[in-house]
């Protein structure tokens, strides 16, 4: 049994192709159920993220198993394969479990590292589960996965910082002031990037938030916008003292505040920290105010080398990720192969046997004067013979097993000795180590 | 028996010192508890160290430096687990635990023979004196060590270096907070230590004040936190400045304890 992918995902495909092969959550059972009715296929799972589509199944034919999946993900949704055939990748055998092992760990994300995915392809796995097109080997296949996007998650800092300009700023403020509870953040102009940070802070539940801008009328717009309380640009040295985190993004072609302002809003705070955050460009706050006690200044570059640096730890990161998908593609590997190995072994030796037995059996019939004794050595000696003759396939089939080489060996002993095997049952497999 | 405990309790602190610091390099929470479980077993076995020491020489153990380290390093431990727990950040571990480890190597290398004590000096307030006292000296250790870590941190956050160790440590903020707490925690436990000492010694001595070193230093020790104390309180001495004077004040006191003993003879010295 081959474990196979096919799907399509932001590395390979326009947002305007992967919208087209969406599945939408509310209507899975109704795919889940086409794909296992197709010949060869035996389980299936469907993933459908905004970022990727994807299709896990098991077959016993890799490259039928495959065309057929590609030819379901066109047909069902009415598209032609030549021209979606461009944008699908297929994996097989170890590229396919490193590959799922990869997404579920956030390795193949758009942002890596982000932590939506896991829950994404657990609710997947919950459809296949609830409509029963996935059984024993999707199974342990997605808990594993599971357990490695856990580990990896654990045992790598792959998602502990901030990654976006934002959330660096609201992590600085953490870091200084603690709980952001009983904070107010002051916005200083207007634009964009200033907006976002001060949803983002809002998100972390600062207690209000105050607006200024040169256009007042501006300045209320958006302090409705944001449930907070608009100033007179021309107060505004008046109410900073209020505020903890300022965010600051005017036009002004010079600085707007100086070193000598902070000294003296600080000292009305009676020496509370204030986190100045100098978003625009050219700069609105003086650098000097960093060298104000209890002031900390941070610029945009500031504030981009954070994100940068913290995308490169990530990397780093991902590194160690990778050294642990490849540990457990091992371990799973071993598991998969031995599903196979296993009852091949088993019909070759009863086979053999059961010619052993019956040969001896109508030999011993016609040789009367046979002594009891002579009788055991017979049996002695064909016993010998089979296990000698087994010895080397039965190894070299293990082995085999070991480095996920099998399918070959396990086709060629079932044609060539014309073995029957049955699929094992769940409670005869070897327990996977987790 | 009483030797035996005194080197569990160094092993034990040892462990934890080790944890503590494997700690500040990984930040696995399992390293945290562990490291939280390990000192405070050691405290309990510490704890059995000094009663067994309280029975067999029958009064507080605290009479020369073996002890007097000894029972420091206690009140550190005892002072430090209620905190860690109260405020859940196991990193000031990485800080205080180190400290408590070398009060107890120092007092391992006087000689740790029960000494007699004077006479005039069997009181309940010999108990009730030094408790205080050294109640008092760990919160202040507590607040040194609170006060460096925010040193630290606050020099991370204006040179914008946010490496590894940044990210540890807690915010600035709660640095300052925890070092609120032991200033307001220790300041009314070395008064009364001041206000007990001065009444134990009119009863030994028949003064209240008779400018010992001892005396002289704990008054210039009090003064400094007291300084610190009330600056917080009414013009918001806060931050890195209150952290430095955190700091100061904490070297003071050891001088007091230590270096006033060794230095200056007097009426306080371990014999």
């Amino acid at each position: 049994m081959n474990i196979i992918v096919v799907g399509l995902s932001h590395k390979t495909a326009a947002v305007e192709i992967r919208e087209k092969v969406a599945f939408a959550p509310t209507q899975m059972e109704k795919p889940l159920r086409a794909l296992v009715e197709l010949p060869d296929i035996t389980e299936a799972v469907i993933v459908s993220t905004c970022n990727r589509v994807e299709l896990y199944a098991t077959t016993n034919d890799i490259a039928g198993g495959m065309a057929r999946l590609k030819r379901f993900l066109a047909d069902y949704h009415g598209l032609s394969l030549e021209t979606l055939e461009q944008h699908l990748y297929a994996h097989h055998g170890e590229a396919a479990i490193r590959h799922v092992f990869r997404v579920a760990s956030s390795l193949d994300s758009m942002v890596v590292g982000e932590p939506q995915i896991l829950g994404q392809i657990k609710t997947a796995y919950g459809y296949a589960a609830e409509f029963k097109s996935s059984g024993i080997i999707l199974n342990r296949f997605l808990h594993k996965a599971f357990s490695v996007a856990k580990r990896v998650r654990t045992e790598t800092r792959i998602a502990s910082s901030a990654v976006s300009v934002a959330f660096a700023a609201v992590e600085l403020a953490k870091k200084i002031f603690g709980d952001l509870s009983d904070k107010t953040v002051m916005l200083i102009g207007a634009g964009e990037m200033c907006e976002l940070a001060a949803k983002h802070f809002l998100n972390s539940g600062v207690r209000g938030v105050m607006v200024t801008n040169r256009t007042f009328e501006r300045a209320v717009k958006l302090a409705e916008e944001f449930d907070g309380k608009a100033v007179n640009f021309e107060e505004l040295f008046e109410h900073l003292h209020k505020a903890d985190i300022i965010l600051s993004s005017t036009g002004a072609p010079h600085f707007i505040i100086g070193p000598k302002d902070v000294e003296e809003v600080i000292r009305r705070r009676r020496n509370k920290p204030m986190f100045f955050i100098d978003i625009a460009v050219p700069r609105d706050i003086d650098p000097k105010v960093n060298d104000v006690a209890n002031v900390y200044l941070y610029t945009v570059d500031d504030l981009n080398g954070i994100v940068q640096s913290n995308l490169e730890q990530r990397s780093k990161e991902a590194e160690k990720a990778e050294a642990i998908v490849d540990q457990e593609i091992g371990q799973f590997f071993k598991w998969l192969s031995s599903l196979e190995v296993t009852p091949t072994i088993v019909a070759l030796r009863s086979k053999f046997d059961e010619i052993r037995r019956a040969e001896l059996e109508k030999t011993l019939a016609g040789w009367k004067d046979l002594s009891p004794d002579g009788q055991k050595r017979l049996e002695a000696l064909t016993n010998a013979m089979m296990n000698k003759l087994l010895h080397p396939p039965t190894t070299l089939l293990k082995k085999a097993g070991q480095g996920g080489r099998t399918g070959l060996y396990v086709d060629a002993l079932r044609q060539l000795f014309d073995l029957q095997t049955e699929a094992p049952a769940e409670e005869d497999l070897g327990e996977l180590e987790e | 028996m009483n030797a035996l405990l005194f080197n569990v309790t160094l092993g034990i602190y040892f462990l934890a010192t080790v944890t503590y610091l494997a700690y500040l390099v990984k930040p696995r929470d399992s390293l945290g508890r562990t490291s939280h479980w390990l000192i405070s077993i050691g405290f309990l076995v510490h704890c059995a160290f000094t009663v067994d020491r309280y029975v067999e020489a029958g009064h507080t153990p605290i009479t020369n430096l073996h002890e007097a380290l000894s029972f420091f390093g206690l009140a550190l431990v005892g002072t430090f687990i209620a905190f860690e727990r109260r405020y859940k950040v196991f990193i000031i571990g990485s800080f205080v635990t180190p400290l408590a480890f070398v009060l107890m190597v120092v007092s391992s290398l006087f000689p740790s023979a029960i000494t007699p004590l004077n006479p005039t000096l069997m009181s309940k307030w010999l108990a009730v004196h030094t408790t205080l006292a050294f109640l008092g000296y760990a919160s202040f250790a507590l607040a040194f060590g609170a006060g460096i870590m925010y040193l630290i941190q606050e020099h991370f956050l204006k040179s914008r270096k946010l490496g590894a160790m940044y990210q540890k440590l807690p915010s600035l903020e709660m640095l300052d907070e925890i070092n609120y707490r032991c200033l307001t925690f220790g300041f009314p436990l070395l008064t009364f230590a001041i206000i007990s000492g001065a009444i134990w010694a009119e009863t030994a001595w028949g003064t209240y004040w008779s400018w010992d070193p001892k005396e002289t230093w704990s008054l210039i020790t009090w003064f400094v936190y007291a300084a610190l104390l009330h600056g917080r309180l009414t013009t918001g001495w806060r931050g890195k400045r209150a952290a430095i004077l955190a700091i100061i004040g904490f070297c003071i006191l050891l001088f007091t304890f230590l270096g006033v003993n060794l230095l200056m003879p007097g009426l306080h010295s371990y014999k």
